[in-house]
């Protein structure tokens, strides 16, 4: 840095005592100050606002959530990790799990997938490019709300418009909410429905920042268009793709507002058929049971399962794309 | 129960509109403010949900009271309504003037009844019916809200449908046919299997759940014990016995539509010949014109099994935490007089539980051309009079076990995910989680 030289002197000063004490004027030690604190000032309205939004909702939870504590009534005695169990016993938690795990899978696998092809074929020389790109995009403009209330009369269990495409062509009505994995397949398709695009166009960004000599070098080797794709497209994508993982990961499990709106009452089915974990949150703290203590304890454990499995994912992406290219991936480091 | 009604859209229309309005309002006679204490110029803010039929009244009562502004802010759905009362009740502070309640979520804030004002004062001793009152009175005799409209049920019947059938077809016949003032739940059920005979394509009610609701509401005391509010649900043989009754007509008889009401089948099947009859209290009749619409046969039978029964109905509450609650009470007071709740119910339908309100000729000369003319004034105040004075004693729990019971019991009739057996035992499991 170029202010390396205004410290030096006075570092010198407190070292070795028997000098007679240098005085540093005022505006000097102003001047040093704004040196060292400044950078950090300039970055704390983010630390500033992440404490008070993020890290201390995060600690007031885990305090409700060894607490008797009503929505109305408030407060009240501390009962330690009494809430994390009376959680756990219950079947509905873990059905809670089961059917976020099962709708996330069933979103976010296909999604990123579809993605990195569309956004493949958006990368390509088509006529009308723009419109094509911001086409992709138009779902993700559309209001969740809107979105599941469009999709839960599509997929109406007697009078949808799928039941009788479907019919026509000689297939037995599907039971989409009464059936489990029928519902996470129509909430899937409502977040995919949502997402795709906007993830298409995070991989399109990323594609378009590729060098393209390399695909020049690529194509002088002799490789076709799938080659290239799986050879340097993919390999070239892996902080993108890490990155979309991570967050879709994060999204698909708080999902809430699809399942929620998925049939009129929002409870997650008469059988809890799509019933997610934070629906279950919700369902403690705001409803019958007012319950807050427990549902911070389901926040806690769902934060806890959300960092774990974005290191599993994590680690996973980070492996399967330096394998499908070991040489450039290793290039990067 | 929810009045969930498909109308959520014109009403989240309706809501931008006054909401426009009320800015438009706002900012014009915002230079005139600052008189004297006595009559200082203040706004009163009322929350209310789905429809209550006050827009004009809320014009009526500032014409004649000049100090006071209305500010209405109207939620589309009960439940958000009471989400957001939950929520702001335990914050202490952001709620409305005067809240509107359901009579569903009443028995949980009864436990807070010192969050509200009470309302009681001689100005409205007797005004409603016995057990309007009772619904809204704490433990400790504080009542914490004004009775708006109530839920009196009677039968609506496709007449078309029961002519194909063979059954008579006229109203008074027809509620003969159900037994009159006698009329029982195995009666009503006996009559769909007779319709079910003939008609085989065309269910007989609509819900199963549905009709369990109707009989709930007729207990005294269904799921809690009322001296220790101990959940009892599981013990009370009269449960058990509606369970089975409900579940033997709906799906072993296969009168159920299954459907579950409010889904978009349910009001999808108003225009195809879905069923033949549904339990109809008196918020019900707009329900149906508006899913019927350009369907012909609907009409109404003074006749309800198991004597009277009540589903549903609103309260005007005045949450202690307000700036203006004496202002709030009079305003309140108002607005649920019978004269005024006549007036909504003309606009709006909401059907009044004022005493004079039931007497009045105004009323009583109501008659609904979509079901065939009938006189629903007349048949809907006699069958709010046919409700027992004491009601059903419905505690804290009273909401979650009853989402509990219709879930079990659609898990049955809509889903077919369960026998009545393995349903009632995750019935079990369900009120066991509720401790």
């Amino acid at each position: 840095m170029a202010t390396t030289t205004t410290p030096t002197p006075a570092r010198r000063t407190s070292r070795s005592p028997e000098r007679a004490p240098q005085r540093v004027g005022f505006s000097q030690q102003l001047g040093r100050w704004d040196v060292k604190l400044s950078p950090y000032l300039y970055i704390s309205p983010f630390f500033i606002l992440f404490a008070v939004v993020g890290l201390f909702p995060l600690a007031y939870t885990a305090v409700v959530s060894v607490h008797d504590w009503h929505l109305i009534g408030g407060q009240g005695d501390f009962v330690g990790l009494k809430n994390y169990q009376d959680v756990l016993a219950q079947p509905n938690f873990w059905r809670g799990l089961r059917n976020t795990f099962s709708i996330f899978l069933l979103s976010s696998v296909p999604q990123v997938f579809i993605a990195i092809v569309l956004a493949a074929f958006l990368d390509a020389n088509l006529r009308a490019r723009t419109f094509w790109r911001m086409g992709v995009l138009l779902p993700y403009v559309v209001a969740p709300v809107a979105v599941s209330l469009i999709f839960s009369k599509l997929f109406a269990d007697q009078s949808g418009v799928v039941n009788t495409v479907l019919g026509t062509f000689g297939v037995e009505p599907v039971k989409w909410h009464g059936d489990v994995l029928a519902s996470h397949f129509a909430i899937s398709t409502m977040v995919n429905f949502r997402w795709t695009g906007y993830n298409t166009l995070i991989f399109l960004a990323a594609m378009q920042a590729v060098p393209r000599d390399i695909y020049e070098a690529a194509i002088l080797d002799g490789a076709g268009r799938l080659r290239q794709f799986f050879s340097v497209t993919v390999p070239m994508l892996r902080p993108t793709i890490i990155f979309v993982v991570l967050t879709s990961t994060i999204g698909g499990l708080q999902i809430f507002d699809e399942p929620r709106l998925y049939d009129q009452i929002g409870q997650g089915g008469n059988d809890r058929q799509w019933m997610t974990a934070t629906m279950y949150l919700y369902e403690l703290g705001w409803g019958a049971q007012k319950s807050f203590g427990r549902a911070a304890a389901v926040a806690w454990i769902l934060f806890l399962i959300i960092i774990v499995v974005g290191i599993i994912n994590f680690s996973i992406t980070r492996r399967i794309s330096s394998e499908s290219a070991p040489k450039s991936g290793r290039k990067k480091r | 129960m929810r009045k969930t009604t498909r109308k959520m859209w014109a009403v989240a229309a309706g809501v931008t509109g006054v909401a426009l309005l009320a800015t438009a309002c706002g900012s014009a006679d915002s230079g005139s403010t600052g008189d004297a204490s006595g009559d200082e110029k203040i706004t009163l803010t009322v929350a209310t949900f789905n429809e209550f039929g006050y827009d004009d009244l809320f014009a009526e009562y500032e014409a004649a009271n000049p100090n006071v502004t209305v500010e209405h802010k109207k939620a589309a759905t009960s439940n958000e309504a009471r989400d957001n009362l939950n929520t702001r009740l335990a914050a202490g502070s952001g709620l409305s003037d005067i809240e509107a309640i359901e009579v569903d979520w009443l028995p949980e804030l009864l436990q807070y009844s010192d969050k509200f004002v009470d309302l009681a004062s001689d100005d409205v001793e007797g005004r409603w019916l016995e057990w309007k009152v009772a619904q809204a009175t704490a433990e400790d005799g504080r009542l914490i809200g004004y009775g708006t409209d109530i839920g009196p049920e009677a039968i609506a019947y496709r007449s078309d449908l029961f002519a194909a059938a063979g059954l008579p077809t006229d109203r008074e016949e027809v509620a003969a046919l159900f037994g009159g003032d006698d009329a029982t739940w195995d009666k009503y059920f006996e009559v769909g299997r007779q319709f079910k005979a003939s008609n085989p394509d065309v269910a007989f009610f609509d819900s199963s759940a549905a009709i369990f609701q109707g009989m709930v509401n007729q207990m005294d005391a269904a799921f809690e014990d009322p001296e220790t509010g101990e959940i009892t649900a599981l013990e009370n043989p009269e449960v058990k016995e509606a369970y089975d009754a409900v579940l033997k007509a709906g799906v072993e008889d296969n009168l159920s539509s299954h459907k579950s009401q409010w889904s978009e089948d349910w009001t999808a099947s108003f225009q195809n010949n879905g069923f033949a009859t549904m339990l109809a209290p008196g918020w019900m009749l707009g329900v149906i014109e508006g899913n019927a619409k350009g369907v012909t046969g609907w009409d109404i039978a003074n006749v309800f099994p198991g004597g009277g029964g009540n589903w549903g109905g609103s309260f005007l509450t005045v949450p202690a935490q307000g700036a203006h609650p004496e202002e709030a009470k009079a305003l309140a007071a108002w607005l649920t007089a019978p004269e005024q709740q006549i007036k909504a119910f003309k606009a709006k339908g909401t059907f009044p539980s004022q005493t004079e309100a039931l007497e009045s000729e105004d009323l009583l000369s109501v008659t609904n051309p979509f079901f065939n003319n009938a006189p629903t004034g007349q048949i809907l105040s006699e069958r709010a009079l046919a409700v027992k004075p004491e009601p059903p004693f419905k505690g804290p729990n009273y909401f979650a076990v009853s989402d509990a019971m219709s879930q079990a019991i659609n898990r049955v009739d809509v889903d077919r995910t369960d026998d009545p057996a393995t349903s009632w035992s995750k019935f079990e499991e369900a009120i066991n989680a509720l401790g």
